[in-house]
């Protein structure tokens, strides 16, 4: 069944979930669908209509976004604010009453929504995922389409497995050579952006492709692929290679066997055949990416760490001006002033973006080399990541360096669960947002790798980490 | 869902872009319950000091504080996926946002809640911003069937929209029940799909 015109993995995981069209658009099957304590909106729709979830074994809760960091030793009971808490619990109540398999507060693999499923095995190439949170695009760094959809559309999910779609337009970012001395995959994902802006892909699906793309890790290809959203594009993937199958082999939900075997034969074949059309090529040289941090209130306001404050007295266009002048007023900055020279108030390493083994490795090797200036949180993306960190030793390098050793969840990348920034207060953050008030009304965001943030911490402001290890 | 025909309303002009949902509805709000709340939530930080007295930003007062629709620059609704920006539009009052673009989610989120993002071009959002911004509180219309914003100079916008999102709107139509005609369909390709990929059936 060989076709003859070469097709992009885009199209041919499109076309394996496609059961119909109608009226020009797609009905898509849906693998996996992966809910939040916010996905209670969602579950709200279905007991308003009296409609069931129709494949509960498809469907997977976390609890992450509304979870305290620490003090979990009395369980939900321990959570002051009432309101916080009974997120918590009605999620867990609704999980339950629905059938579906929730990875809960006390749960001991529990963790981010987009850090569990991979380690889980949930997440496997070659499936249609959807997610109640933007950063679903995670997964795709495992060959899937994963799409982020809100309370309506997850609601649907549920009740049919299935989701309305028009195919995106496919966009390929190639990214060649070798990463430098200090350069992550964070730094990678921050260049892209800055280069193509926040809406530089929406409505498309990007492909991340090329040779810096393939020496990455799984944990680096999950950071590029999270923050594709910040590009606008709501899928970003990578085609699975020996590397991604290397990490789903033996883990709980992995297949096993023959049927290994089976799953693998599949698998090779998804990736874009030679000579597939997309409608959109971006390109960027790896060698000319360096160790980046955000100085605005958009994930494009990106620049080296050798930078400065634009001016922008400097830009013609009228309304890039106006759009700097407004980040640059509500961050506090100064105009050609060197990014090195922002001093901070806290550091925070952690997220659905960087809160993996391998950042936390990244980390604490920057850690060792002095002590915390300002308040500096580490809060692993699940308890596997904490437990592996544990076993490492590198809760004792933070704690050492002063750093405060924390329990799984979101924290302070969406600030909900009550860990946040007070008004006027800045942060190093390994997040993916630096949106206004994101980390807390009135809080500053500067966007950056986990070495990175963890070289602030330890200089008490924004630093160039090449300068620290050397 | 309440359908969407016709709309003449107050348009409020916002030249900032890339407005994101985290705007629209603060994070810390995400957990109320639809409903009423939601109208005060809405831009809550831009509209209320931390101490929770109003600021001076444009809704809070006359003639904004009536507005239908919000006509916008590119890239509204872009970041997060939060359908509670929807609900907060919804419930003040606002029926129709026209922007350049809009972040993807959130496009699909207004449309299964029966708000109109709506779409023309950067120069035709800009001049129709420029009118508001001369006649404040100034009425703009939007006609859905057939697909014209009439501007506050009587000056007639074709937009483009895809078919199912307008007969969606138009009928105010669940989309649950339009799948659900379409369940044999589903379990036929589902019965498929699994005969070849038998790896993943346990979970089905």
């Amino acid at each position: 069944m060989n076709s003859t015109t070469p097709q992009s993995i885009i199209e041919k995981l499109w076309n394996s979930h496609h059961i119909l069209t109608d009226e020009g658009e797609s009905l898509m099957y849906v693998d996996v669908a992966l809910a939040q304590e916010n996905t209670l909106h969602a579950f709200t729709e279905l007991e308003k209509t009296g409609r069931k979830v129709l494949k509960p074994g498809q469907i997977y809760a976390f609890t992450d976004h509304y979870v305290p960091t620490t003090g979990r030793a009395k369980g939900t009971d321990g959570i002051p604010d009432i309101g916080i808490r009974n997120m918590v619990i009605d999620m867990q109540d609704m999980a339950k009453k629905y059938g579906v398999t929730l990875f809960g507060m006390a749960h001991e693999q529990q963790g981010i929504m987009h850090i569990v499923p991979p380690e889980q095995g949930i997440i496997q190439p070659g499936l249609f995922v959807i997610g109640n949170d933007s950063h679903t695009s995670t997964h795709g760094a495992f060959g899937c389409l994963a799409y982020g959809v809100g309370a309506s559309e997850f609601a649907h999910v549920m009740a049919t497995q299935a989701l309305w779609q028009r195919k995106p337009k496919a966009m390929r970012v190639t990214i060649d050579g070798e990463l430098g001395f200090g350069v992550t995959a964070k730094d990678v994902i921050l260049a892209l952006i800055a280069q193509i802006g926040v809406d530089g892909a929406t409505g498309h699906a990007i492909e991340y492709a090329g040779s810096t793309i393939r020496n990455l890790s799984m944990e680096g290809r999950m950071t590029i692929c999270n923050m594709s959203i910040e590009a606008g594009a709501r899928v970003g993937l990578i085609a699975p290679d020996d590397k991604t199958f290397a990490y789903v082999e033996g883990r709980p939900y992995a297949p096993k066997g023959q049927a290994w075997e089976q799953a693998l034969d599949s698998w090779r074949a998804l990736a874009t055949d030679d000579g597939a059309k997309f409608d959109k090529e971006v390109k960027l040289d790896a060698s000319q990416i360096a160790p980046t941090a955000t100085w605005g209130i958009t994930p494009e306001h990106a620049l080296p760490i050798t930078g400065v404050v634009p001016d922008p007295a400097s830009i013609k266009d009228a309304k890039k001006r106006s759009e700097y002048e407004t980040a640059i007023e509500y961050m506090g900055l100064r105009p050609g002033m060197g990014l090195q020279d922002i001093k901070l108030d806290r550091v925070f390493i952690g997220s659905c973006t960087n809160g993996r083994i391998e950042d936390l490795r990244a980390a604490a090797a920057v850690a060792k080399h002095g002590k915390a200036k300002v308040m500096t949180w580490v809060v692993p993306g699940s308890m596997a990541v904490k437990r592996q960190a544990e076993a490492e030793g590198l809760d004792q390098i933070f704690t050492k360096a002063g750093f405060e050793w924390r329990d799984p969840g979101c924290s302070l990348c969406t600030a909900i669960n009550g860990d946040n920034l007070q008004p006027g207060e800045r942060c190093a953050s390994t997040s993916n947002r630096n949106f206004r008030n994101r980390q807390g009304p009135g809080g500053r965001t500067h966007l950056l790798s986990p070495a990175m943030a963890a070289a602030a911490a330890i200089k008490g402001h924004l630093t160039d980490v090449r300068e620290i290890i050397k | 869902m309440q359908p969407f025909t016709t709309l003449t309303a107050i348009a409020v002009p916002m030249h900032e872009a890339n407005i994101d949902t985290n705007q629209l509805c603060p994070t810390r709000f995400n957990k109320v319950p639809r409903g009423p709340k939601y109208r005060e939530i809405l831009f809550y930080d831009s509209r209320f000091k931390p101490d929770g007295t109003p600021t001076e930003f444009m809704l809070n007062a006359a003639p904004y504080d009536q507005s239908g629709i919000i006509v916008a620059d590119r890239n509204f609704g872009c970041g997060s996926s939060r359908e509670t920006a929807v609900y907060a539009l919804y419930e003040f009052g606002i029926r129709c946002v026209i922007a350049p673009s809009f972040g993807d989610i959130f496009a699909a989120n207004c449309a299964k809640n029966g708000l109109l993002a709506l779409t023309l071009p950067e120069e035709e959002c800009a001049a129709i911003r420029r009118q508001l911004q001369d006649q404040p509180g100034a009425k703009v219309s939007v006609d859905l069937a057939a697909q014209t914003v009439t501007d506050v100079q009587g000056k007639a916008h074709q937009f483009e929209i895809h078919e199912v999102r307008k007969r969606c709107l138009l009928e105010g139509l669940d989309d649950i029940a339009r799948t659900q005609q379409y369940s044999g369909k589903i379990a036929g390709f589902e019965a498929g799909y699994y005969k070849d990929r038998p790896w993943l059936s346990a979970r089905a």
